[in-house]
């Protein structure tokens, strides 16, 4: 690959990497240029017309107005030009993942936590297959985190608070390094981990070789009775809750008038922040579970909801 | 009544009062920045906790806030006063204006004290021992730290006022100030008013939410 | 005309009474230079200590926690002690009342109070940097600074706030100054563009200071209380701190740039000895820098979880806002163009500055196009670039205005070879030092990294070699121009036969800076055919 030629430069391994590392060799081409179209200006200038030499100095450029606006008009085209490259390239990055495989994150000064929906557990590794969509669904039980992956060319803060995500799809196997990149404490430097791509039958022996309790959809169940969610939310009760069959990824209409899309996060603030979305036609009697239950506990209960989507059967 | 000089860098006596003035303005739109982070905040909360805001809000002390902003307003009325009465060569008038002026901005402060008692019988003070209904509690809380942190600072802002206040009376009644010099009273009333208006927008900000027909 | 006898500011009066109660503009200047040299060595102190360390993948010189509260110390130093107020404070206190003809400036007591507010500002934030310090970084993210950090957060931030204070008195200062104290027939489009850029950055500091005050109010009363304002578990919000933050912040560091392109200014006509060309473009385009500046905050949050509409604003805004500084760096080396050019060291210095903030500005046209910088932010490629601006721009742009000016402020010459010599090595041990970052930040290396991968080794050994020929280049100027105070040759009024009134008085100047008021009937940059022949037969 002419990529290689650069002497320091490993090629990106996710799908989007190949594009990005353009984009890195269109800016640092254009930036090249410019510094070099620069350099020979000014030591041309500098050297030719040196205090001292004979060179002609007379017919001085008077009409400045035109170079002022073709410099800057180029300027600015080239500039928009980056703009929009870049733009692109980040709603891709950024963008909705399709069909891709969900897996949990939990940040923790100073460990990475990823839980599969199947209920494996690791820690600082990730184990993905191969040319298969991920999407990361992240927490922070502290401060702010980043889940860095140079080699996928990505990064996404955790904050704690909320949910963040962020999808890659791996196209060769490997093992890669994973990185703190927001400062987080005395260990930031030593929160490292490793990605762990693998093709997609070693991935599935390596699930099936795990030592699971339950599925985190399961283990989301139990939690749902034991903290009397399905007291009001299923089955007879004389408080009307909102059903949660079929909820994940549907559009939610709220008392103000407005609508969400029921997603990881939505789900997650109605867990702690029952008030703050109150849904359209039913009263905001839900109790908040805020400091009875950790990210651990929050990310079995969605994983759980979300897989009453079709029909109350519960999927992987 | 003596001869005003300009200080030494400035040429006349009118720059040197453009100056002062231009100064005071520059200054205020430092101000305005500073109270304008903090209610920026305000607002940030208020949109993400409506029905909490507006809860906290029915438990600020409506008629202390009113009244004083009634003796603020007044106070600010009175310094105007001075000011024309300063350019008039009215030097004692300008002073004991300014010392009522003064006054009404002490009982705003004595007021605002009482005030602040009342709301920590209440319990209403973060990380004091705040007690609110805890289906509003959340919101209330950030509620009633904007209230404590801006309405202090109004209030430092305010005794400042005061000192500079009752220093400029002094000099006023020693007939300092007149047509061709009154820089720094006219300057010291910019900065009063300024202190009244930005109690008008936290006036609304902090007593009327929760209070309207809801 | 004997200088020895010749009354001038500095030997007017001896007493300690007269310094440090004067109200003299220069003899302020003089102050804040003294304070902010003590603060670079500090700063710079720290950064000896990381890039030590750096120079092993392992953590062997110092414990993590101690390795987190040097480089927040560094940090916090050399942004609020060191650039934000070097060139306004230093330069700027002394040549804006000469520049314009005026005999001080509009509120010279407030000048005073303004350093006495930096060195209480400086003293409290040392303290608790010599007590412990903080290890939150100097960006003190929540909720790590109010909630988790074992450092005098507090102490630091009141001491940044009192700073600020100073820094907000000084801009008022010099808006007034250039409003209302400018000689008879200089206007606008006749002021030098060292006071045009001034102009801007005191904008800024007057407008984007105060929003630092208050947050740093916010995260200490929520520190010291245990509110919740950044605070997830009471219903806080992290990321409104860094808003909050960055929107002083970015502002911040068009405060501390804006100066030395106003000082480039002055280097690049005076060692050309022609006009500036696109005067008006280049004054226009300061304003412009400073008013954009202040829009382009969440470019330091793209990974964040900020909307993707807010996102794509930020970096459109921030491509947008680097046009003005493109169109500057156009103008300066047309400048050169027919012109008669010197190599005299401050003209070293603005050369160089050109080259290493076109690249620090290049790469951060890398930094502003979203998907990349998904890839780099947080690496030392965001470093390498901010330390291409700040230090191949902002302080190279600073020694260059301190060696044109050092004749007029201390009435001597310093030794021509070693302040040529001096220019050529840091410009060296610069590149040395922070090339290699930008390959670091690209191979993965995130910042603020106690150890690292050892594959990266190569890279950090590099960068900590150039960072100790740039030690000993920084520590030159302090000997050679400290030597030029009382061995120097003695400078007449116009050593280097510049325009501009500050050289139409003697070096050193009087107390009270021009016998008579001046009368200016002129642009600024304005060197005739009689001047140019002049200077080359001197």
């Amino acid at each position: 690959m002419w990529r290689e030629w650069i002497p320091f430069w490993r090629p990106g391994v996710s799908s989007y990497a190949g594009d990005i590392d353009l984009l890195f060799a269109g800016l640092l081409a254009i930036s090249s240029l410019v510094v070099l179209l620069l350099l020979v200006l000014l030591v041309t200038f500098a050297v030719r017309y040196r205090r001292g030499s004979n060179a002609d100095r007379d017919h001085r450029i008077k009409k400045t107005w035109y170079w002022e606006i073709s410099w800057t008009t180029v300027t600015l085209i080239g500039f928009l030009c980056l703009f929009v490259w870049g733009a692109v390239l980040y709603l891709e990055v950024y963008g909705p993942a399709s069909n891709a495989l969900p897996i949990y994150i939990v940040a923790k000064q100073w460990m990475w936590k990823a839980q599969h929906p199947g209920g494996q557990r690791e820690i600082n590794e990730l184990h993905a297959p191969v040319h298969r969509a991920v999407r990361l669904i992240m927490a922070s039980q502290d401060v702010i985190h980043s889940f860095f992956v140079p080699a996928f060319r990505v990064k996404h803060d955790v904050v704690p608070g909320r949910y963040q995500t962020l999808w890659f799809k791996a196209e060769k196997t490997g093992v890669f390094a994973l990185l703190c990149a927001e400062f987080c404490g005395t260990d930031h430097s030593r929160m490292t981990g490793r990605i762990v791509v693998m093709e997609p039958a070693q991935y599935e022996s390596w699930l099936s070789r795990e030592d699971v309790g339950g599925t985190l959809a399961s283990e989301g169940a139990k939690l749902f009775r034991e903290l009397g969610c399905s007291g009001c939310h299923m089955g007879q009760s004389t408080v009307r809750a909102p059903p949660l069959e079929g909820l994940y990824g549907k559009p939610v209409p709220l008392q103000d008038g407005s609508t969400v899309i029921a997603d990881e996060g939505y789900i997650r603030d109605s867990i702690l922040l029952p008030k703050s979305q109150i849904a359209a036609g039913y009263e905001p009697v839900m109790p908040s579970f805020a400091g009875r239950v950790g990210e651990d506990e929050l990310i079995r209960l969605v994983a759980y909801i979300k897989s009453l989507a079709d029909e109350g059967r519960p999927q992987r | 009544m003596h001869e005003a000089h300009p200080a030494f860098q400035y040429a006349t006596l009118p720059q040197q009062h453009d100056a002062a003035q231009l100064g005071m303005w520059t200054f205020l739109a430092t101000e305005v920045l500073f109270f304008g982070g903090l209610i920026v905040g305000y607002f940030v909360y208020r949109f993400g906790y409506p029905a909490d805001f507006a809860a906290a809000g029915r438990h600020t002390k409506i008629a202390i806030g009113a009244i004083n902003t009634g003796f603020l307003l007044t106070s600010s009325f009175l310094v105007a006063w001075a000011v024309t009465a300063a350019k008039l060569d009215l030097g004692r008038v300008a002073a004991w204006l300014l010392v009522l002026a003064t006054l009404l901005g002490a009982i705003f402060l004595v007021l605002k004290g009482y005030e602040y008692l009342q709301e920590f019988h209440e319990r209403l003070v973060p990380g004091r021992n705040f007690q609110f209904d805890a289906a509003h509690a959340r919101g209330a809380l950030l509620f009633f730290m904007f209230y404590f942190a801006v309405t202090g600072l109004h209030a430092l802002h305010v005794a400042i006022g005061l000192i500079v206040l009752l220093a400029i009376a002094a000099r006023a009644r020693q007939g300092a100030y007149s047509l061709q010099y009154h820089a720094p009273i006219t300057v010291a009333g910019l900065y009063w008013h300024f202190v009244d208006v930005v109690w008008v927008f936290l006036f609304a900000l902090i007593y009327l939410p929760g209070r309207s027909g809801e | 005309m004997n200088p020895r006898q010749e009354l001038n500011y500095l030997n007017c009066e001896h007493t300690l009474r007269s310094w440090f109660l004067t109200t003299d503009h220069k003899r302020v200047a003089i102050l804040f230079a003294a304070t902010i040299t003590m603060f670079f060595f500090i700063g710079g102190g720290a950064a000896t200590l990381i890039r030590l360390e750096l120079a092993t993948p392992q953590g062997d010189l110092v414990s993590s926690d101690v390795y987190n509260r040097l480089f927040s110390m560094h940090g916090i130093v050399m942004v609020w002690f060191f650039l934000i107020p070097s060139i306004p404070t230093t330069l700027g206190n002394f040549m804006v009342p000469l520049m314009i003809g005026a005999r001080d400036l509009a509120f010279p007591r407030l000048n005073l109070t303004s350093w006495y507010l930096f060195l209480l500002g400086g003293a409290v934030t040392l303290y608790a940097l010599f007590i412990g310090g903080v290890d939150t970084g100097w960006t003190f993210y929540t909720p790590f600074s109010t909630m988790y950090s074992n450092g005098h957060v507090i102490l630091a931030a009141v001491g940044v706030f009192i700073a600020g204070f100073s820094s907000i008195l000084t801009g008022l200062n010099f808006i007034v100054t250039i409003h209302r104290l400018r000689a008879p027939g200089l206007t606008w489009y006749r002021l030098p563009i060292f006071i045009w850029s001034l102009y801007a950055t005191s904008i800024i500091l007057v407008l984007a200071t105060p929003v630092l005050a208050m947050t740093l109010l916010l995260i200490s009363l929520e520190r010291f209380f245990g509110i919740g304002i950044f605070d997830p578990n009471l219903g806080g919000d992290p990321l409104l701190f860094q808003h909050l933050f960055w929107f002083y912040s970015h502002p911040a560091v068009y405060i501390m740039i804006l100066p030395g392109m106003g000082m480039v200014s002055e280097l690049v006509t005076c060692f050309s000895r022609k006009n500036l060309f696109g005067y008006k473009f280049v004054a226009w385009c300061s304003i412009a820098i400073a008013g954009i500046g202040f829009l382009v905050w969440g470019h330091h949050m793209f990974v964040t979880g900020q909307s993707v509409f807010a996102a794509l604003v930020f970096s459109f805004m921030s491509f947008i806002v680097a046009v003005p500084s493109a169109i500057k760096v156009f103008n300066w080396t047309a400048t050169l163009h027919k012109g008669w050019v010197s190599y005299d060291a401050p003209m070293l210095y603005a050369l160089g500055f050109i080259g290493l903030f076109t690249i620090g500005g290049l790469t951060g046209l890398f930094l502003a196009a979203l998907a990349f910088d998904v890839f780099v932010t947080d690496t030392y490629f965001v470093v390498a670039h901010f330390h291409y601006i700040m230090v191949g721009g902002m302080v190279t742009a600073y020694f260059g205005g301190l060696h044109y000016w050092w004749p007029k402020i201390t009435g001597r010459m310093y030794p021509d070879y070693w302040a040529r010599a001096a220019a050529i090595l840091i410009f060296f041990g610069f590149n040395m030092t922070f090339f290699p970052q930008f390959v670091l930040g690209i191979l993965g290396m995130p910042r603020r990294y106690h150890t690292y991968d050892p594959a990266l080794q190569v890279w950090n050994v590099l960068s900590s070699a150039g960072a100790s020929v740039l030690a000993v280049a920084y520590l030159l100027p302090l000997l050679y121009l400290g030597w030029s105070l009382f061995c120097g040759r003695r400078a007449g009024p116009n050593p280097w036969n510049a325009t501009g009134l500050e050289w139409q008085t003697s070096s050193p100047p009087p107390k009270h800076n021009f016998p008579q008021t001046p009368r200016v009937q002129r642009g600024p940059y304005v060197y005739t055919p009689e001047a140019v022949a002049v200077a080359q037969n001197a």
